[in-house]
């Protein structure tokens, strides 16, 4: 269940060549891709290598993130690398999570908020004109602090929801809902009350239920705003296992108060502090042996 | 934990802790008095019920429901007749009225709670929707008759009493629509665009099915102030003796046939506006029952 090293090495080199074939000025971001299964049929080729790499790069190119007039992100360039896991530490209030809100558009949901900058998914600008944001947000998928399944829904239509909404239920419903569960490390837990309402889970299965949630949808980047806070350690282990599998099919953003818990999961970690990027680089190297001191003073738990 | 344990060091400790003599009678008067206040409000309501109960429970019977009002009133009472027509007629003004007034109010409410926000657009119909809300009812009536009686050079018409009434519904539909609206949590709408859900499928499959149950109580409030209204219906649908089918006639309804009947001087008759108004009482009831039972069983599912 661990992160074996040559993935991640191999995801590194990958994702160049993606965006090198696919980069054409077309901002929608591969419709094509909806049709493909999410599991796909086991390849010939070795176990974990046959997965689907959906995984892009995506990369924040002086971005500026406003409430009203108070500027919360100040100007971050910032690169996340396809099929790796990137920790975002830093105190309350530092623009964490601001900024993750701002690369899948979520940011200007909130009234008088809004953006400035570039981020390009896939070398594409998200915030370029022509975009559509329902599009953007279909290739990025977003898990928040608490667990929020629909109410009113079953744990079955709640992983559905994510394929109606975005009007990708035709089809193999049952299929995509069953491997979007086993996806999420929780079919073997659920596949007999899928009809039972998804808020009667536990914390932790709510949370890995709407992991599933969005992974029906088959995004290319899933961004996870401290998604286990609200959990105990035991449901908070499970979905550390799940992010170092997940790694292999998308990019993973994580916004994390807890340093164990970047140091765990996060191939790369950047800190932000007052709304700027402070660090960023191999995790181990922002733990052990930080080039910007008031990293090191954070991470040794001076402030923060 | 039990009563006699407390050996006597700890008691005089205990005793710091112990509530003051003075505290206790406040905390006694408070209670009192909030305590009757409860009464009191309970004793109208509960003369309210033993009086329709006592004066309209005889005059029913089975010819009561299935015969219409004969306008027969100085003779015997077997002749006066039942209100059927007024029964149906109610059903009927009301169901059109709510068919206009729920699913525009809903329209408005998701308007305001999920596009109009608060520019200054919203809070105009926000603030037009209060003073809407604090409009006599009679003014909706004459609103309409001056419209579309005298305006149009017609006459009554059943259709005309509903848009009357429907204008009275909006904005308690509005309201409270608006007031469930705001309690669905932001998160859900959240998670539902970040899933690249269009908004108005993030309206439609998310936000209403959860506000459903909320929104099915105000509009059931809506519902049981329009089906009591006299006034909006006087000079719009006016009265009928007759059970009348055809919206676009004059139609008979539970309260005008009460406050006709209740002015009359004949005993029999004044009974049947009791006997009308605990039908119209027991009405409201079902209907409340009803709609609980539905959006509670479309909760689960």
């Amino acid at each position: 269940m661990t992160a074996d090293g040559p993935i991640s090495e191999t995801a590194e080199v990958e994702p160049e060549e993606l965006v090198g074939k696919d980069a054409p000025a077309q901002p929608h971001f591969r419709p094509t891709r909806a049709d493909e299964p999410l599991t796909p049929a086991p390849a010939p080729a070795g176990a974990a290598a046959a997965e689907a790499r959906l995984g892009v790069s995506v990369k924040l190119e002086k971005l500026r993130a406003f409430y009203g007039a108070a500027e919360q992100v100040k100007g971050i360039d910032l690169d996340f690398n396809a099929n790796e896991v990137t920790a975002i530490i830093g105190p309350s209030g530092c623009g964490k999570s601001t900024m993750v809100r701002c690369i899948n558009r979520m940011h200007e949901e909130i009234p008088g908020a809004h953006a400035e900058g570039r981020v390009l998914l896939d070398g594409h600008d998200v915030y370029d004109a022509s975009v559509d944001v329902v599009a953007v947000r279909r290739a990025i998928g977003m898990v928040f602090q608490k667990p929020n399944p629909f109410p009113t829904m079953s744990v079955y239509d709640n992983v559905a929801a994510g394929l109606r909404l975005s009007s990708r239920g035709r089809g193999d419903l049952h299929v995509k809902v069953e491997a979007a569960l086993r996806s999420a490390g929780l079919w073997d837990e659920v596949s007999d009350r899928l009809t039972e309402p998804g808020a009667g889970l536990s914390g932790g299965q709510q949370q890995r239920l709407c992991i599933a949630r969005s992974l029906a949808v088959e995004p290319e980047v899933i961004l996870m705003d401290e998604p286990c806070s609200a959990l105990d350690p035991i449901a908070t282990l499970k979905i550390e296992e799940l992010i170092d599998q997940l790694k292999r099919r998308v990019t993973i953003v994580i916004v994390t108060h807890n340093m164990q818990q970047a140091a765990r999961v996060a191939d790369r970690t950047a800190f932000m502090l007052g709304g700027e990027l402070v660090e960023v680089g191999a995790t181990q190297e922002i733990f052990t042996n930080p080039s910007d001191p008031r990293t090191e003073e954070y991470v040794t738990g001076k402030f923060g | 934990m039990s009563s006699q344990s407390p050996p006597s060091p700890p008691s005089r400790e205990l005793s710091r802790f112990a509530v003051s003599p003075a505290r206790k009678r406040k905390d006694r008067l408070a209670r009192g008095v909030v305590l009757a206040c409860t009464v009191l409000a309970l004793i109208p309501l509960l003369l309210i019920v033993y009086y329709l109960l006592r004066k309209g429970l005889s005059s029913w019977s089975i010819s009561f429901f299935t015969t219409d009002p004969t306008g027969n009133t100085f003779f015997k009472s077997s002749s006066i007749g039942g209100i059927k027509s007024a029964i149906l007629g109610t059903i009927e003004i009301v169901a059109l009225a709510s068919l206009i007034a729920v699913p525009t109010g809903v329209a408005i409410a998701v308007w305001l709670v999920e596009y109009g926000k608060s520019s200054w657009f919203a809070s105009l119909v926000r603030f037009f929707v209060d003073v809407l809300t604090g409009v006599p009812s009679i003014l909706f009536g004459l609103f309409i008759y001056i419209v579309l009686i005298i305006g149009t050079g017609s006459t009554y018409a059943a259709y005309k009493g509903s848009l009357a009434l429907s204008l009275l519904m909006l904005p308690v539909v509005i309201r409270s629509a608006e007031v469930i609206l705001l309690l669905v949590p932001g998160a859900l709408r959240e998670s539902a665009l970040a899933l690249g859900a269009p908004r108005w499928r993030v309206i439609f499959s998310v936000v209403l099915p959860t506000a459903l149950p909320g929104m099915v109580t105000g509009v059931l409030l809506a519902i049981a102030r329009a089906a009591g209204e006299t006034a909006p219906l006087l000079f719009t649908a006016a009265a009928t003796l007759k059970t009348n089918f055809n919206l676009g006639q004059f139609m008979n309804s539970l309260p005008v046939q009460i406050y006709s009947d209740v002015t009359s001087p004949t005993t029999a008759v004044v009974n049947r506006a009791w006997g009308a108004a605990l039908t119209l009482v027991v009405m409201i009831l079902l209907l409340n029952l009803i709609a609980r039972l539905v959006s509670r069983r479309s909760r689960l599912a």
